[in-house]
């Protein structure tokens, strides 16, 4: 299994500063710009140890957000290309439905590949609703568009024969030339989110790696509907390095640190509802089944939190044992926080890839780096050995 | 409200579409608001007491098809100019509110010999204010109860959809109005460059209480339509066909009749 630091490099000072929702409108005066420099270096210093420990990296993106100021990833990403050694780097993902250019992505890709010398790994993402709202692309047709720029962006980097024309029903360019190229010819490896065995089933017809996001036991069923297309579609069994998981971890030497810890990093979770309220589905980013759906049963009480074991969704206030029984927050002392992954991995079907949230909430450097050694020293070694493959495996 | 209506299937230039027909007299062709042809059924009931009713539902919404090649509201506007030709309307009343209003102004700026006389409520379509604010409320991003608010002169409760049927309806209907307004946000930049080219007697109403598309948006409308008049209409907010059907109706028949005779 890969481990792979991540942190949503947030706004965290302002949270408490607003009851306003934390993204679309809360006002820019509320940031610091001193204190905004100093989490940007202090994230790219964790990305970085996080490389040395033997991690590999996963950045992702959101806009107008005080959850998460990373909004344009290839630029973390390109500091990153260059000042770690060894690390893959992920990017989870571009929302290829909200981006007016998908040239433009395939060539911010192909600068990172190019310089990281082949350690780019890339996601599609549909995106969360309110996203729509910052980029302004329309949820109706949305899949339509993120699979348009997909096949663009896939088509730009395995051409080697000079420029092509996209006259498409979306996007429109009268020459496509991926100058300088991209490393990892014809394309990096492919990642793609999915919450359910049906979202989980494209993914597995293209054969790029799954990535289920902080969903407790429900990864069981999406994996195995994941596992199911897989061996259909390929004939052969799925590698587990197919398989990935978003969860947040943390740990310490003694256990009242790690409980300390733990409920710094378990706040970031408090941000999840934290949208204008209309903006989670706007028209058009469900199915229309979906939404009537939805209309008669009306509103959701309270937003899923992930399954336990038993198939049971978690309490809405759950202690941290639930927290990590529920494979959402794995924590304690290293042996602990082996045991809850190895537990979790197995009662999901096998893991490839643990994604995990290093860093979130109210983790402060000290505590987040002290953790990530800890983390790197005590706890990977386990899993590290059993990584299916040294080198990832493109997409087939 | 949708069960009073004898919704028909017809095809519409290979479009499969649902119409209702109804009363006799001067065709007059109802373009509906983005809350789908049910919102206006009491309307249509109404009008169809002196005039041949035709109501469609947009390529879409409730029951009609969306051809994978529609977006844009120029789409809805030749769609409605393809069912005029093949129904052989002529001399044809084109009424048209909110969103419907906007497809109506963008049919008459084409411009067909079979339209005489246009009716614009509370219409969407245009872009008068300055680029750094919006001009009609964003009804995409708003909660359902903010928009109520704005919208109805006397706001009442909602209502929930009663069957999976209904459900699947307004689901569509909510999708398509996005599909057609997300962006730009309910208007066609160029539309109303295109207003002078209405020559047809049109008559511009508005709801005194809409705070969605506010009144002096409505006034900004008719400035720019040659022969236009603007009315207010009492006690209404954004959709006055439907909160003050019969006055509606009646400004309409004042409208139309002199024309007529």
């Amino acid at each position: 299994m890969r481990f792979w630091h991540f942190t949503e490099q947030s706004y965290h000072p302002g949270w408490d500063k607003t009851t306003d929702p934390l993204r679309i409108v809360p006002p820019s005066s509320m940031m610091d710009r001193e204190v905004v420099a100093d989490l940007f270096h202090r994230y790219l210093d964790e990305y970085r140890l996080a490389d040395e420990l033997g991690f590999d990296i996963m950045v992702n993106e959101h806009h107008a957000s005080m959850t998460c100021m990373s909004s344009v990833p290839a630029i973390p990403m390109a500091v990153l290309a260059r000042e770690t050694k060894k690390a893959r780097l992920l990017c989870l993902g571009v929302p290829m439905a909200n981006r007016m250019d998908p040239l433009r992505v395939a060539e911010e890709l192909a600068m990172i590949d190019m310089i990281s010398r082949g350690r780019l790994e890339f996601g599609f993402v549909k995106g969360s609703g309110w996203e729509l709202y910052i980029s302004n692309s329309n949820p109706a047709r949305m899949m339509e568009r993120f699979w348009e720029a997909h096949d663009l962006i896939l088509k730009a980097w395995a051409t080697r024969d000079g420029p092509f024309s996209w006259e498409g029903k979306h996007f429109h360019y009268r020459t496509v030339n991926v100058i300088p190229g991209i490393w990892q010819h014809p394309h990096p490896p492919m990642w793609m989110p999915g919450s359910s065995a049906m979202s989980a089933k494209i993914v597995a017809q293209k054969g790029y790696t799954l990535a289920s996001f902080l969903c407790g036991h429900q990864a069981k069923a999406t994996f195995a509907g994941y596992r199911k297309v897989y061996e259909e579609t390929w004939g052969r069994e799925c590698p587990l390095d197919r398989l990935a998981y978003l969860g947040m971890a943390v740990t310490a030497d003694n256990q009242a640190e790690a409980e300390k810890r733990a409920h710094a990093l378990y706040a970031y979770w408090s941000t999840v509802p934290r949208s204008p309220a209309g903006t989670f589905n706007p028209a058009g980013y469900a199915p229309v089944e979906a939404n009537a759906q939805a209309y008669l049963s009306g509103p959701a009480k309270q937003m899923s939190m992930g399954l336990l074991p038993d198939g049971k969704p978690l309490p809405a206030k759950p202690t941290l044992d639930e927290l990590a029984e529920a494979g959402l927050l794995f924590w304690g002392k290293p042996d602990q926080v082996v045991h809850q992954i190895q537990r979790f991995a197995d009662q999901v079907g096998g893991l490839g890839h643990f994604l995990m949230m290093g860093q979130g909430g109210y983790l402060d450097h000290k505590d987040t780096a002290d953790s990530l050694k800890l983390l790197a020293k005590e706890v990977y070694p386990a899993f590290k050995d059993s990584a299916p493959s040294p080198e990832p495996i493109a997409a087939e | 409200m949708l069960e009073s209506l004898p919704l028909e299937r017809i095809d519409v230039a290979s479009v499969g579409a649902e119409r209702v027909k109804m009363g006799s007299g001067r065709p007059l062709l109802y373009l509906h608001d983005g809350g789908g042809i049910e919102f206006g059924a009491a309307f249509i009931e109404r009008l169809s007491q002196n005039y041949e009713v035709h109501a469609l539902s947009h390529p879409g919404f409730g029951g009609s098809d969306l051809p994978s090649h529609y977006d844009s509201v120029d789409d809805l506007a030749f769609f409605y100019l393809d069912y005029i030709e093949q129904e052989g309307l002529e001399d044809v009343v084109l009424v048209g509110a909110q969103f419907g209003g906007w497809i109506a102004a963008e049919i008459a700026t084409m411009g067909s010999d079979r339209i005489s006389q246009v009716v614009l409520i509370d219409a969407y379509g245009i872009k008068v204010g300055s680029r750094d604010k919006q001009d009609v409320a964003d009804i995409f991003y708003l909660l359902p109860e903010v928009i109520a608010e704005m919208g109805w002169h006397s706001p009442r409760p909602g209502t929930k959809a009663p069957t999976i049927e209904g459900a699947r309806r307004i689901a569509r209907n909510r999708e398509s109005h996005s599909l057609y307004g997300w962006s730009p946000l309910l208007h066609n930049p160029k539309l109303v460059h295109r207003l002078h080219r209405i020559t047809a007697p049109t008559l511009v109403l508005w709801g005194e209480s809409d705070r969605l598309a506010p009144v002096d948006y409505g006034r900004a409308y008719a400035e720019r339509i040659p022969a236009a008049r603007f009315e207010l209409i009492k006690e209404a907010g954004a959709l006055p066909h439907v909160e003050q059907t019969e006055a509606t109706a009646r400004a309409i028949e004042t409208f139309v009749a002199p024309v007529t005779a």
